[in-house]
């Protein structure tokens, strides 16, 4: 591919201490590390992939070798099959291996079950690529750790100073009252299939909700694989199999796209709700015409991406997908020099 | 606070009218005076505070956030009072949140100067849907889909009462409404209504049947012509003179000749209001033109001249006449007319006849311009609030109807947000290369049962060819019967027509495309 060439301008521009982008810059298919020669997070096939989580938007089908936790990989078999990529490399968190000379160590981004931020070193330099994370606790997912660097990759999609995510268990508390108050109406509530399903069960559950659960089609194959994990859920039942049946009291869970659609229908006169780091803004809750809106995000929101940025201790922070305009603006006035890498091919929709 | 920004959080994302209510309801019943008053202020007609509430919230934010990250917040969120509020500094202090009463007794009648510190105290006191409450309470209009009729009758509903008893004192009140709140829970006697323009709940009339006609005496009936313009109150009690629609807004403010031609007198009547021009009724779309009107120059007054055409008087001085029938209050009307003689109105005469199917005839002759169809009244009726059986009816004619083809339809909202209930249709129009092409003519998104809404939807899902947003163009493959009262030029739409009232009268699922209607047949139908 091109990145010799890149590569070699750049080092040739700066001889010593390398440049970073001599070793690691985007390329049209993501971030590819010219030292080790390997993709992180591409977005069509190539020879060897880091991946630092199964969303469908960082893990692909199609790769040639996909190194990644061990919870990655079996999100993606579930996804795309066992024959998702030609080999897997399961590589858990703290371990460290050496690709071509880069040593390679993954560490938790606390965004989903087996989310990674991806710890590089070469020649003395390092680089974290944080993929997406979250400060805040997950019942479902190990806690964020902070890595210091020289050079910090961070995601910008709630990076707006109007994001200020509040503690998600009030959330979950919010939904079980008005899940009592409304005794005669299902309450459909919307959730982005990994991660944010599994994580709201788990928060019900911890509030003390133990009536089923019920959900739709398209959640159940990953729901079964954090139950395989050892993440408990309680009692989950499929809501297609209630065959029409309008369910009214109950909770059910499906993806956004189905919460206007004709498969919502059969519930008693639901009352649709959305968890989403988006249900913060008025405007995206009336436009998904959401009734019990719950600002439950997996992303760092803005306090926490600045304050992340800044105590990574690193020279350098390029910003790959999100608002990057106001993140870039923000550590530009604390000292920090910011960049947008403009990564296309990253969806935030759905969070 | 925090109660009154719970409302407007749940009441914003609430569509059901039913709902709405039973959330004003609580609130109304739990609340104490004078907050509730002036929360009932804010969501029935705003406060009017005029303060530099824009300006000062601009100020307050630039010593608080860098203004390239207002500039881009305030960009994403699209509004600034909720930007401000999820902005703002977290709470600092633990001063309680103020309460509405606090905040309307604090910023009434200050300077500019000292509202931006007493607006930055309470902001520091509230949290995020707080100080969004807070900002909609000082900015006027809340917009969480609760009109002034909603309010009233959730209050009515809160304490009992039939709305049209809230409607009757509602305009001699001012917020925050104690008077009216002491009365409610009977703690004093109901509010002093005298020298105060109210507006007295109208009396509605039903759609006549067939088996109405033949049971009614025609000796016992007044017909009058119903005309094609908006039902009116006129309230006058000397100084204070106002028009009220027929669900009590009052639209003095859009229609000031009209207030000012009955300045000084004492009555309560009733009419149609309509423009005139030259003695002709104009179309009800040069109506439309006055209406919702917040300024009215000289221009809008002369090209569309306001009239009321009266036909009954429920107030005349100190009579109280709606226990009287209406031959009697019909009587009072023209005498009280004659002696008062006030101009840009007069009264509505009647259609003497014989019997029903001679007044049929007299109908079918006719051929004025504003005349929506007949109504018939029995003489011996009482004023009667609301929608009473058994003393009047509307009796209009058949609706046109044209054949036309559905080619978008749209997701409905609340209970219909999973399918698509507002359809847009077209009729044929031949094109200059003498090829057909479907023109759109209107939007409809009545006139069909549930069941029906459910084969139209999977129809429209089936038959979709593109997607824009919540819109859905369709293959043109289905006829939908049109119903409508009239049709009008009209230049803003592509077609050139306009229809009034269009609602799907039947669904041609047997006829094809083809052979639905052309847009000169609808044409030939402009009145």
């Amino acid at each position: 591919m091109q990145k010799k060439a890149t590569g070699q301008n750049l080092a040739a521009n700066s001889p010593v201490p390398t440049s970073p982008e001599a070793w690691l810059h985007p390329s049209p298919n993501g971030l590819y590390c010219a030292a080790g020669k390997f993709h992180i997070d591409p977005h069509s096939p190539v020879e060897r992939a880091i991946i630092t989580h199964g969303h469908s938007d960082h893990a692909r089908s199609g790769h040639g070798a996909v190194l990644a936790t061990p919870e990655t990989i079996e999100i993606m078999k579930v996804r795309y099959g066992a024959n998702a990529a030609r080999r897997f490399e399961p590589q858990t968190y703290g371990v460290t291996t050496n690709i071509g000379g880069v040593l390679l160590k993954l560490v938790p981004a606390g965004h989903i079950l087996g989310s990674a931020q991806v710890v590089l070193e070469w020649q003395g330099q390092r680089i974290v690529v944080s993929g997406d994370y979250k400060r805040e606790t997950d019942p479902t997912c190990a806690p964020f750790e902070l890595a210091h660097c020289d050079v910090f990759v961070t995601e910008a999609t709630f990076a707006l100073p109007v994001f200020r995510h509040g503690p998600a268990d009030k959330e979950a508390r919010k939904l079980i009252a008005s899940l009592g108050g409304q005794p005669d109406r299902t309450h459909l509530l919307g959730v982005y299939g990994l991660g944010k399903c599994q994580r709201m069960i788990a928060l019900l559950r911890a509030e003390g909700y133990d009536a089923p659960i019920y959900l739709h089609g398209a959640l159940v194959a990953l729901c079964e694989l954090y139950q395989r994990m050892g993440i408990e859920l309680g009692d989950l039942r499929p809501a297609s199999g209630a065959k029409g049946e309008p369910l009214p009291g109950a909770l059910v869970l499906a993806p956004p796209s189905a919460l206007a659609d004709r498969w919502s229908q059969r519930f008693a006169d639901p009352v649709t709700a959305f968890a989403s780091g988006w249900m913060q803004v008025r405007g995206r809750v009336r436009q998904r015409g959401v009734e019990l809106p719950l600002v439950v995000s997996d992303h760092a929101d803005w306090p926490d991406l600045v304050d992340t940025c800044l105590a990574t201790g690193a020279s350098e922070i390029w910003v790959t997908h999100g608002r990057d305009d106001a993140l870039v603006h923000e550590l530009g006035k604390r000292g920090q020099h910011a960049r947008a890498l403009a990564l296309v091919g990253f969806e935030d929709e759905d969070d | 606070m925090q109660r009154f920004a719970d409302l407007l959080d749940s009441l914003g994302t609430t569509q059901s009218r039913k709902r709405k209510i039973a959330l004003l309801v609580a609130y109304f019943r739990t609340t104490g005076d004078p907050d509730r008053g002036w929360a009932l202020a804010a969501l029935a007609e705003g406060l009017p505070l005029r303060l530099p509430l824009r300006r000062t919230l601009l100020e307050l934010m630039a010593e608080r956030i860098d203004p390239v990250l207002y500039k881009l917040s305030r960009d994403y969120v699209g509004d600034t009072a909720e930007t401000v509020s999820l902005l703002w500094p977290e709470k600092s202090q633990n001063a309680p949140p103020p309460n509405l009463d606090e905040v309307v007794a604090g910023v009434s009648g200050v300077t500019a100067a000292k509202f931006r510190p007493l607006l930055s105290g309470y902001l520091d006191r509230l949290d995020v849907s707080g100080r969004f409450a807070l900002l909609k309470l000082l900015g006027g209009a809340p917009r969480v889909g609760v009109s002034s009729r909603l309010a009233k009758t959730a209050i009515a509903e809160a304490f009992d009462r039939d709305v049209a008893e809230i409607e009757e004192v509602w305009h001699a009140l001012a917020p925050p409404y104690g008077n009216l709140f002491t009365w409610l829970v009977g703690a004093a006697p109901r509010p002093d209504t005298t020298h105060v323009a109210v507006f007295r709940p109208l009396m509605l009339a039903h759609p006549i049947e067939e088996k109405d006609l033949e049971a009614l005496d025609p000796a016992a009936i007044y017909a009058e012509w119903k005309w094609d313009g908006i039902r009116v109150q006129l309230s006058a009690a000397g100084d204070d003179v106002r028009l009220f629609s027929r669900t009590g807004d009052d639209i003095s403010v859009a229609f000031p000749e009209i207030s000012a031609a009955f300045h000084g007198h004492q009555a309560v009547v009733d009419g149609e209001l309509l423009v005139i021009r030259k003695g002709q009724i104009a179309p009800f779309n040069d109506l439309q033109q006055r209406l919702n009107r917040k300024v009215v120059g000289p221009k809008l007054k002369r090209d569309y001249p306001a009239h009321v055409r009266l036909y009954d008087m429920l107030i005349d001085g100190d009579d109280d006449l709606r226990n009287q029938p209406l031959s009697v209050r019909r009587a009072r009307l023209i005498a009280w007319h004659v002696r008062t003689a006030p101009a840009l109105s007069d009264v509505s005469s009647l259609v003497a006849f014989g019997d029903f199917t001679s007044l049929g005839r007299i109908w079918a002759g006719t051929r004025d311009a504003g005349i929506e169809g007949l109504m018939l009244k029995q003489k011996s009726s009482h004023y009667l609030a609301g929608r009473p059986k058994g003393y009047w009816w509307k009796w209009k004619r058949a609706p046109l109807t044209v054949d036309c083809v559905l080619m978008y339809a749209q997701r409905g909202s609340g209970k219909r947000s999973s399918f698509y209930s507002d359809y847009t249709f077209g009729v044929w129009r031949v094109t200059a290369d003498r090829t057909r092409e479907l023109v759109p003519v209107g939007k409809a998104y009545s006139g069909f049962t549930d069941a029906e809404l459910k084969d139209l939807d999977r129809w429209v899902r089936a038959y979709t060819t593109e997607r824009f947003g919540p819109v859905r163009a369709v293959a043109p493959g289905l006829v939908l019967e049109v119903a409508f009262d009239a049709v009008h030029k009209s230049a803003r739409h592509k077609s050139g027509v306009a229809m009034r009232f269009p609602r799907v009268h039947r669904i041609r699922w047997d006829k094809p495309a083809d052979e639905a209607d052309t847009l000169d047949t609808i044409v030939a139908l402009i009145a």
